[in-house]
């Protein structure tokens, strides 16, 4: 019995590795600051580890990560919002959260990472899983615990969000009226 | 959702973008695309963010695997590296070895790491004379090998792994002598193994991962032996091949 579990073990375990680049890739898209979204990673792969033998078989290994990564950084924030000196380190800087500031028009890779903190967690959550990570809508709902309806609509105002920021522009598009 | 009578809604041109759509909507926002300049701009601009956000986040993807890159630690450092060792222990745990964490990296795992690397790069690459001692040869090439080392050593089967071995040598190092195992699979690929004396070094087996370049290295001492597998191949692979020989020095040991 033990070789045979050690090898499932040990091919999930490789399984797993494979997918440390994208957790990653998300976990620095999500979190602008570095140290906490590395510190976010490695939470979730010990957890992962922890748990590798609760993983079904079968079933999608990369959602199952997301999704754990999810609730440890849901848990995360909330336990930071008790604790105000980490939650304004939480903005990075961006003084007016909710505003399209002038740094944000500039060109340059870097509007794309200050604008995704204009917008709020759960829509930037939404929009990089689809956008960055190519998960299926229905896989996006799974991860985040939501219905697919709700991932629809905060995929759109996350996106329109996005472009109106990067863009600019203070106007919305013709027929579609600006979501606040 | 609030699509009008001969329009698309927010939501379909979302799905359109992300392939969510069924055919027959499909050819109905196709249309309304070709007629709405408007529609057809803002639709690029959304992809345009997909564009923005892989150019502005992939290069995260071809990071080191294991270790945190940076060393920059403003929060709870001890945590986060605790964290980090607690992975690789987990990682190891998962794949049946036995180590210890150690936080930092002794001196020892440098004499190993950076003559493996090298010896990789000189020897591999050679089309010619890769190995001083053929497979063919293998007896003598343990004999050899295991005399100067003055330690019983095999090169180790990784037919497992899809690898064949082509032979190996022996290499001067700062205590006593190193010997090489060199391996290719089938489309020419090929892998070092690098083993060298490292007597300062207490008996526990330490499992780490460097990538180098475009190497890559896991390497651990077991029993006063430094082991170094090393090639180009990804790590998923490399890390099964460790263990393998891992596996195999230990048994070889009860012999």
């Amino acid at each position: 019995m033990a070789v045979g579990n050690n090898e499932t073990m040990s091919r999930q375990a490789e399984q797993l590795v494979e997918y440390i680049p994208r957790l990653r890739r998300y976990a620095c898209a999500l979190i602008r600051d570095r140290e906490r979204a590395e510190d976010l990673l490695q939470d979730t792969l010990t957890r992962a580890l922890d748990r590798l033998s609760l993983w079904r078989r079968g079933t999608d290994m990369r959602a199952w990560l997301f999704t754990i990564m999810h609730n440890l950084h849901v848990n995360a924030l909330r336990r930071d919002g008790r604790r105000p000196d980490i939650l304004s380190l939480q903005c990075d800087g961006v003084l007016e959260p909710r505003a399209c500031g002038k740094a944000d028009q500039q060109a340059g890779l870097d509007d794309i990472a200050a604008a995704l903190q204009q917008l709020p967690e759960e829509q930037r959550a939404v929009v990089l899983l689809v956008s960055l990570e190519g998960l299926s809508y229905r896989q996006t709902a799974k991860v985040l615990g939501i219905k697919t309806g709700t991932v629809m609509s905060r995929l759109h105002r996350g996106r329109e969000r996005l472009r109106l920021c990067l863009n600019g522009s203070q106007e919305s598009a013709p027929g579609l009226r600006r979501v606040k | 959702m609030n699509r009008p009578p001969d329009g698309v809604s927010d939501q379909e041109l979302h799905a359109f973008l992300d392939g969510e759509l069924s055919p027959r909507r499909r050819l109905a926002v196709e249309a309304r695309l070709a007629a709405d300049p408007a529609l057809a701009a803002r639709l690029r601009e959304y992809r345009l963010l997909g564009e923005r956000l892989h150019a502005r986040y992939d290069t995260v993807l071809t990071e080191p695997v294991s270790m945190p890159p940076y060393s920059r630690r403003r929060f709870r450092p001890m945590l986060a590296q605790a964290a980090a060792l607690a992975l690789l222990v987990l990682v190891a745990g998962a794949l049946g070895w036995q180590l210890k964490a150690r936080s930092g990296e002794p001196q020892e795992f440098a004499e190993l790491v950076q003559p493996a690397a090298f010896a990789h790069r000189v020897y591999a690459t050679d089309r010619h004379y890769p190995v001083e001692i053929p497979a063919v040869d293998r007896d003598s090439l343990d004999r050899w090998v295991s005399q100067r080392m003055h330690t019983e050593l095999r090169a180790p089967d990784l037919s497992g792994q899809g690898l064949k071995l082509i032979g190996g040598r022996l290499l001067p190092s700062t205590n006593r002598m190193a010997a090489q195992f060199m391996y290719e699979d089938v489309n020419g690929n090929r892998l070092t193994i690098y083993i060298r004396r490292i007597t300062d070094f207490p008996g526990v087996a330490n499992f780490r991962y460097r990538e180098q370049e475009r190497l890559h290295l896991f390497y651990w001492i077991d029993q006063s032996m430094g082991y170094a597998v090393v090639g180009e191949q990804p790590a998923t692979q490399l890390i099964a091949v460790a263990n393998a020989v891992h596996h195999a020095m230990r048994i070889g040991e009860k012999q």
